[in-house]
């Protein structure tokens, strides 16, 4: 299968996946007791009031016809107004997604380096204390979840030996020169080296927390499948022709040991943009996850909707990330 | 003394039964020698121990390699890998698992030439091109950029002998480099190593399950069984009057080219029991 057919029959299969969340979400938190209008109101507001703002926000019609309004909105790139803070859905979480993928990304990359580090060094080491000690690291890091290991973290670097920041997302009395949401990249971009430090500074523990499970998934399942490839015949040969281990890890199996990880780690990708919701809460770091649940607080229905449906498209876009990745690495598929 | 030397070598599985009991069989330059035995006496430990790609479970428990006037295992790890990758090479059994999936050819036909010899890159590639013209493949440029899915396991075999050759070794290891392959390609490729190795006079080891074959390549040959050589002959003598009751009862269950559909004489109960009485008193003497 080509490059081509992969990408389009991906996105034929996402726009269903895509609606059939957009019914799921739209319908199971209009199900959930708990009433938006009641909820923004000062006690002691008339039941005329209430229906006033309820028929403001279309919440007076049955729900069948809310569902066919704000889908023919969504349709037309209109996600609504967001009760609690009455802008548009869609500027509020665009706002905040530069934050979330930034801290993604960044736990992304620290958990492939970690973990693919601990995978190759185990490698090296196969059968001694030092693949013994990587296992032991392994297993402890797996079997703690995110959340607890951002506790430890900022038990650890921010009381502790406080060195990094444990809250938000940049120092508050910092002037930003920023035209994007995309703080990491920009201050980057206009070499501000000093905000980019303060930024990192910020990121670095909840990215730390993310990374941590998913860095020992990828070194125990990428050690696994360099040791098995380290039997095949062709690294056999490379070793007759004279090259020394690290030189046959690197770069006879590394790469055909990646195939079977990458997969999986696109899968446990897609848990970790997941576990940004709590991470945020845990560091009050302004990202998605920290609004959705300010949102499903305040039952701001329309912006609980526009978030759930924006992580849909970043879970199916992660997953197609990982299958034109798969086929372009996979000389099989390159060419037939 | 012969280019390679393997005197007196022991090996065994860690903390198990040995493999090798005290092997020793020399190759001169230019010669080829036959290792042959039933499945599991050794033979490949023997072709491994020599290219110092034992398994991690298998440990040298006494002896010497002595190639070109070097005892290889005296050497340490890397200096061995370096010293063997410049002056052995190995045709392996299977073409379709030997080649790797996720690079190019023309690069696994160079990288030793490269990397190992400190060739340029241009000049190991014409080098490159040259010998897949010499193995007989027809397009040869068109084969350095394939990737081995594209090609037949016999095309493959014969990138891996050009492989084998590129680098001028002074000694191949051929571990039965037709048992993967069609019976049709069998006789080309076996063909083919017999004319390449007596072009570029290069002493070869082989090793093989079948007599047939050491009577039309080999100038010697050892029997091994059980990790021990029982016979060490020329192949015209061997073959005349063999002198080891287990190499006679080989050489009797052994189709013969003149008359194929005679009947065959597997080896006789007797004779095996003689020889594992023999690899018994040998375990019980003081080589252990
Ligand atoms: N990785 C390994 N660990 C432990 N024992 C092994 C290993 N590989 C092979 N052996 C054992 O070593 C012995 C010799 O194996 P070897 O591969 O040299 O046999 P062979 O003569 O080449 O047989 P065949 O004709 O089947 O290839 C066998 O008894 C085998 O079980
Ligand atoms: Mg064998």
């Amino acid at each position: 299968m080509g490059l081509l057919r992969v990408l389009l029959l991906r996105l034929a299969t996402t726009a269903v996946t895509l609606a059939g969340v957009a019914v799921i979400v739209f319908f199971v938190i209009r199900v959930v007791p708990g009433n938006p209008i009641a909820m923004m109101l000062p006690p002691g507001a008339t039941d005329a009031d209430i229906a006033q703002l309820t028929a403001l926000y279309g919440l007076d019609k049955p729900i069948w016809q809310q569902f066919v309004i704000w889908l023919s909105g969504v349709l037309q790139g209109d996600f609504g107004t967001s009760i609690t803070t009455r802008q548009p859905v869609l500027g509020l979480v665009l706002g905040r997604l530069p934050a979330t993928l930034e801290l993604s990304i960044m736990a992304l990359v620290m958990a492939v380096v970690m973990g693919g580090l601990a995978a190759l060094w185990g490698t090296k080491r196969r059968g001694t204390r030092v693949e013994g000690a990587i296992d032991v690291a392994n297993g402890m890091a797996l079997s703690v979840p995110d959340f607890l290991w951002g506790l430890v973290l900022i038990l650890l670097f921010g009381v502790l030996v406080p060195v990094f920041h444990i809250s938000g997302r940049v120092t508050p009395s910092l002037d930003l020169p920023f035209t994007t949401n995309f703080y990491l990249f920009e201050s980057l971009l206009r070499l501000r080296f000093d905000l980019w430090a303060d930024i990192v500074s910020h990121m670095f523990m909840p990215a730390l927390a993310l990374a941590i499970p998913l860095a020992a998934i990828i070194g125990q399942l990428l050690k696994q499948s360099l040791k098995e490839t380290m039997h095949l015949d062709y690294v056999t040969l490379a070793r007759t022709k004279g090259y020394g281990e690290t030189h046959v890890i690197l770069r006879e199996a590394l790469r055909n040991a990646v195939l079977p990880t990458l997969t999986l780690v696109g899968v446990q990708f897609t848990f970790l943009i997941g576990g940004t919701v709590i991470i945020e809460r845990l560091f009050s770091y302004e990202g998605l996850g920290n609004m959705a649940i300010d949102a499903v607080i305040n039952r701001d229905l329309p912006l609980i909707q526009g978030i759930v449906i924006l992580f849909a498209v970043i879970f199916t876009g992660v997953n197609l990330v990982v299958d034109l990745l798969y086929a372009a690495l996979n000389p099989r598929l390159r060419h037939a | 003394m012969s280019f390679l030397s393997v005197r007196n070598l022991s090996a065994r599985v860690k903390g198990g039964p040995a493999l090798l009991r005290r092997v020793s069989l020399d190759v001169a330059a230019g010669e080829v020698r036959g290792l042959v035995g039933e499945s599991g006496a050794g033979k490949s430990m023997i072709g491994k121990a020599v290219l110092g790609i034992l398994p991690n479970a298998v440990q040298v428990t006494g002896g010497e390699i002595w190639l070109d006037g070097v005892d290889l295992l005296a050497l340490p790890v890397a200096e061995r890998r370096r010293r063997i990758g410049a002056m052995a090479a190995l045709i392996p059994q299977d073409p379709l698992t030997a080649l790797n999936p996720s690079r190019r050819i023309g690069g696994q036909i160079t990288d030793r030439l490269v990397d190992i010899l400190g060739w340029a890159r241009a000049r190991a590639e014409a080098r490159a091109l040259e010998l897949l013209a010499e193995v007989q493949i027809a397009d040869p440029a068109r084969v350095m950029r394939a990737y081995p899915h594209e090609l037949s396991g016999g095309m493959r075999q014969r990138i891996l002998i050009a492989s084998a050759f590129a680098a001028e070794p002074k000694l191949i290891v051929a571990d039965e480099p037709t048992t993967a392959l069609d019976v049709t390609v069998q006789k080309q490729i076996l063909k083919l190593i017999a004319g390449m190795q007596a072009k570029h006079g290069t002493a070869l080891l082989f090793v093989t399950h079948d007599l047939g074959v050491v009577s039309k390549v080999c100038q010697r040959l050892s029997v091994l069984y059980g990790g021990m050589v029982v016979e060490d002959a020329a192949v015209r003598d061997f073959f005349a009057a063999p002198r080891h009751a287990y190499s006679a009862a080989l050489l009797a269950a052994t189709p013969k080219y003149t008359d194929p559909m005679a009947s065959l004489t597997p080896v006789p109960e007797a004779v095996i029991a003689a020889v594992q009485a023999e690899v018994a008193a040998y375990d019980g003497g003081a080589h252990g």
